[in-house]
Parts: C-alpha cells; structure tokens; sequence
C-alpha cells in the first residue's frame, strides 16, 4: 500500500489525472446517495431554464434536471463502457495469450480472424452489429466489447510473444510446470502493466464511441439518463438553451480527458517504450 | 521494393477482403428472428407472399454457400443488389452519397496531416518541463474531445454571432465550389481536430527520437543551420512512423465522418448507413459498410507500401 502511496505521489500529473477520474467514478458510483433531484421528474413549467439557484446546471427541454441528467449520465456512460472493456479484454486478453504461447497454426487463425475485424471501422463496425443485435445500451456495450476484442488481443499477443522467449518461462517449461500455471504464474504478471495502461487508454475511447453511439440514437434510448443522448436531445433546443448540450458534452470530455491522461501517466510510470500503434484508433 | 514483399502485401490484402466479406455477408443472416419478417414489418403488412417475394429477390432461399458466391460475383460484376424501398440500384445510392464523404474525409486528412508536421516541429524544437505538460494535456484533450460535441458547440457560437454563417448542408463542388469550401469548415475542423493532437505528438516524438541521432551530430559539426537540420535531416526520418499513422486515421475519419454528417447535415455515407439502419434496409446497409471497409482496407494497403517505399528497410525483413 504504501508502494503504491509512494509511487503516484511522485508525479503531479498522475496525481491530478487519478483525481478526476476517482472523483467522477465517485459521483457515479454513490450519484442515488448524494441528493440530486430525480433524473426522470418532468417539470413543464421550467422548461430549459438556465442555471439558477434551484437547478445549478439548468433544465433540459422536459424540465429535467440536467445536473442530475449529467450525474446519473456519468453511471450510464461509465458502466456501458467499462463492462465493454472488461470484456473485451477477457476475451481479446485470453485469444493473445493463448496465440503468442502456442503460436503455430491457432496464432495464425485466430489472429488472421483479428486481422479481418481490425480492418472495419470501429465505429462502422460498432454501428453494424447494432444493426443485427437491436438499439439499447447494452447493444452499445457489446458491439464495443466485439470492437474492442482484436485490439486488446494485438496489443497482448505482442509483449506476450516476447516474454514466451525469455529464461524463466523456458526453466518453468522445462521442470515441466503445466501450459496453465506458465500462462497464469509467469506470463500473465509480466503483462499487468501493458493490461492497466491499455485498459485506461481504451476505456476513454470506449467512453467517446459510446456517446457516438447514443448520440446517434443507436445506444441508450430515450428516457435513460446518457450523456450522448442528452446531447442530441440537446442539439435541437440549441438556440433557446444551450446548457443541457453544452455540459452533457463537458461531462464527456471530462470523463473521457480523464482516462486517457490516467493511462497516458501510467505508461510513463510504468513503461515508457510501450508506445502502441493504436494509439489512434479511437 | 522487392517482389516478394509486394507479392505478401496483395496475398494479406485479399484474404483480409475475403474475411471482410464474409462478415458482411453473415450480418444479414444472423439477424435473431426472420430478417424478412423484419424487414417488411417495418413499414407494410406483413402476408406470406410478401414474404416469400422477397425472400427469392434477396436469394434467400438458396443454400447459404450459393448465396454467397452469387452475392459476390454480382459485386464484382458492380450490381450490389436494388434498395428495398426505393427500387433503385443501391450502387447509384452509394455513388451519389459517397461523394461528400470522400470530401470530407480527404479535406479533413489534408488538413490534418500538414498541420500536424509544423506543430510538432515546433513542439519538438520548444522544450521544457512547463511547455511538456501543457503539449502533453493539450494533445489528450485534442483527442477526447467529442466531435460532434464540438461540433453542435461551434454550429451555435456561429449561428449566435454571425448570423449570416449558413453552417449547416452541403452543396456540391462543381455546384459552387465558395459555398461548397464555406460549409466544409466547421465540419472539417472537427474532425481533423483529433487528428492534428494526435499526430503533432506523434511527429513530436519522432523528432526528438531523430534529433538525437548521430546524423544530427554530424550535421550540425559541418555547420548547417538549425532550419536545415530541423527540417532536412530530421523531418525526413521522422516522417516514417508518421505515414502509416496517417493510413489508421482514415479509418478514424470514416467512423468519424458518420457522426459529423449527421451533426451537420451532410448528405453522406453516414447519413445513407443510419437511414439505412432506420428504414431497415439491409442490402443498403451491408453494402455501404463493404464499400467503407474495402476503402480503408485499400487505403492502408498503399500506405503500406509507400511505407516500403521510403524506407526500404522494411521490405526486406519481410
């Protein structure tokens, strides 16, 4: 624990991005807990008010509170998102390992079968399986996931390879330690701080392709609290009130700036050779 | 460039179109429930012969193998099969969409791509540990920036002060090629915005990673001056990783151009894709997803050996 105290302090930047993303993890987290108005209440009455003492952020076009539209926005965003990532990473994380330990003819079929999804557009391709699997959230957080999984497997497969070649997994092999403990005890730890720099770095694009997603209408549906959402929702009323589309926005980049800025220190820490090529592929 | 290494890039490039293909190809297929069904149901009432009318018109009532290759074969013979609800050829469709997209996306990579080589120069040339962390968060934030946030941000700081600004449509080039460039700022901006954060920093790196080379050390005991240094033997070097960088943000800028389109009301692929979705009109909707990817798939494919061009070091080890 203290490690860990020592190593962020030293870092301003760190410091700073571990901040924002904790503080606004936090804000999702215990959002019910914290007072703010219900997200769903329509007022007629105090249609897109600006701020004002009673809604500090304004309302939206129905009288919604849009601090609480972008707070609870925040559980949405995040939790579409990070469930994406985490599965993308079991999945993509398993197909590298398993590619770069055994190589041979499973490495080259599966990944030329990565190959062929990494060559869509992400965000065509995200947008193509929502067109099979139906609009909603969790069709977003799939089609991500899907998106998401010949990205982390590369990304794995790469540094995995190396650490294959290398004394210790060779001695675990030869005094005959099983292909599961080799790729468990003595690949995998090796692989923690590419996993965590990358995860961070792919969450914040997760977060935006998300919002690309609801805002475009094939993500969260109306009335679910979603920043990408809200923003769209917001475009049409631009002119009489832009608040609820200029902070639902804010509230994005900040989530997203976050992420990348955490994942961008932490390969600093970490690794500063481990620059990928995916860098922009949001 | 050797024969062999251009002999690999074509046998990787088709297996990759192939695998593409497929994909496509399936989506229709794995639709839960009955495709047809869903297809009609979305704007007439659903009868038996309706049904099976355009199941035989869509072939699927053959085998799955058949219909595959015919699917196929009509592509490269340059029928994509005709729009459900329109009747028309979806290759005319895609055609007239396709044209403001290219616009785009071309206009965005230009600008993005010779921008970002003098920002980073001066990025890499402007050292210290103050102007490091604010390139640093400047360059993040350039990146998760929300576009078609910006977007709607600049749509309504122009419509506040200067009214006159039509922002919005677009008019085609050979139309009036002033208000055809007028309505391509805004939404060409946005999406080169990340683009320039992304790549300045990419070139920043580069050029500090050139600089320090020995060439360097060398030219600058012979005595040439900072500019040549800079942009003669350290750009140069500097410009390889900078390249295929370049290829993958088409691949950004496609996805991206969806987005900006609807936000600006761009009549493009973006726009045909989403109406497409709406309407339920799977042919058009695999078809403008094939065309898409195969453009991106082809776009790397020449940046690849452009790549082996300039440095022809990475062609051998192949």
């Amino acid at each position: 624990m203290i490690k860990i105290i020592q190593f962020i302090n030293k870092d301003k930047l760190l410091n700073f991005s571990l901040f924002l993303v904790l503080i606004q993890i936090l804000l999702a987290v215990f959002a019910p807990l914290l007072g703010f108005k219900d997200p769903y209440e329509i007022v007629v009455l105090d249609r897109l008010k600006s701020p004002n003492y009673m809604n500090f952020l304004g309302t939206d076009h129905l009288g919604r509170d849009v601090l609480a539209r972008v707070v609870y926005g925040y559980r949405t965003s995040l939790l579409t998102s990070s469930l994406s990532v985490i599965i993308s990473l079991l999945l993509g994380g398993t197909i590298g390992l398993l590619a770069a330990y055994y190589k041979g003819i499973f490495d080259r079929v599966v990944m030329r079968f990565m190959d062929v999804l990494f060559a869509f557009p992400i965000l065509l391709l995200a947008i193509g399986i929502i067109a099979v699997i139906g609009p909603s959230i969790w069709g977003a957080a799939i089609a991500i996931a899907i998106v998401y999984t010949p990205i982390f497997s590369r990304l794995i497969r790469g540094p995995a390879l190396v650490i294959c070649e290398t004394e210790y997994v060779e001695s675990a092999i030869s005094i005959g330690a099983s292909d599961l403990r080799i790729i468990f005890f003595h690949v995998l730890p090796n692989l923690m701080s590419v996993i965590l720099v990358q995860s961070s770095l792919l969450l914040s694009a997760a977060i935006l392709v998300e919002a690309s997603l609801s805002f475009l209408g094939l993500g969260a549906q109306p009335p679910i609290p979603s920043l990408g959402l809200s923003l769209s929702e917001g475009r049409n009323f631009l002119l009489l009130s832009p608040w609820p589309a200029v902070f639902s926005g804010l509230a994005i980049l900040f989530l997203s700036f976050g992420f990348n800025l955490l994942g961008d220190c932490l390969r600093d820490r970490l690794d500063p050779k481990l620059k990928s090529e995916f860098d922009n592929k949001l | 460039m050797n024969f062999k290494y251009l002999f690999n890039r074509i046998f990787d490039l088709s297996i990759v179109l192939i695998g593409v293909s497929i994909i496509v190809f399936s989506m229709i297929r794995v639709i839960p429930g009955d495709a047809v069904a869903i297809m009609l149901g979305a704007n007439t009432e659903i009868t038996q012969e309706g049904m099976n009318e355009l199941r035989s018109r869509l072939g699927l009532d053959k085998s799955i193998l058949e219909q595959y290759f015919i699917w196929i074969i009509n592509i490269f013979k340059g029928d994509f099969g005709t729009s459900i609800w329109t009747g028309r050829p979806v290759i005319s469709e895609i055609y007239i969409n396709a044209w403001p997209t290219i616009e785009l996306t071309a206009l965005s990579v230009i600008i993005g791509a010779s921008l970002s080589i003098p920002i980073g120069c001066f990025m890499a040339i402007s050292r210290g540990s103050f102007s490091e962390i604010i390139i640093r968060v400047a360059a993040i934030a350039g990146l998760t920036i929300p576009s078609f946030w910006l977007g709607i941000v600049s749509i309504f700081l122009v419509a506040k002060f200067y009214p006159g600004f039509i922002a919005l449509g677009y008019v085609p080039f050979f139309e009036s090629p002033s208000e055809n460039l007028k309505r391509m700022i805004l939404p060409v901006f946005t999406l080169s915005l990340p683009m320039i954060a992304n790549l300045s920093r990419l070139v920043r790196s580069a050029m500090l990673d050139a600089l320090s080379q020995h060439y360097i050390r060398t030219a600058k005991a012979k005595g040439a001056s900072q500019f040549s240094v800079v942009f003669k033997h350290a750009l140069r070097n500097a410009l390889i990783p900078y390249i295929t960088s370049v290829g993958v943000s088409v691949g950004y800028l496609l996805g991206g151009s969806i987005v900006i389109e609807q936000v600006f009301a761009i009549p493009g692929l973006g726009r045909l894709v989403l109406g497409a979705i709406s309407e339920r009109n799977y042919p058009l909707l695999q078809s403008s997803i094939l065309v898409m990817t195969a453009a991106f798939v082809l776009v790397n494919f020449f940046v690849d050996l452009l790549y082996a061009v300039i440095d022809p070091r990475v062609s051998k080890d192949d």
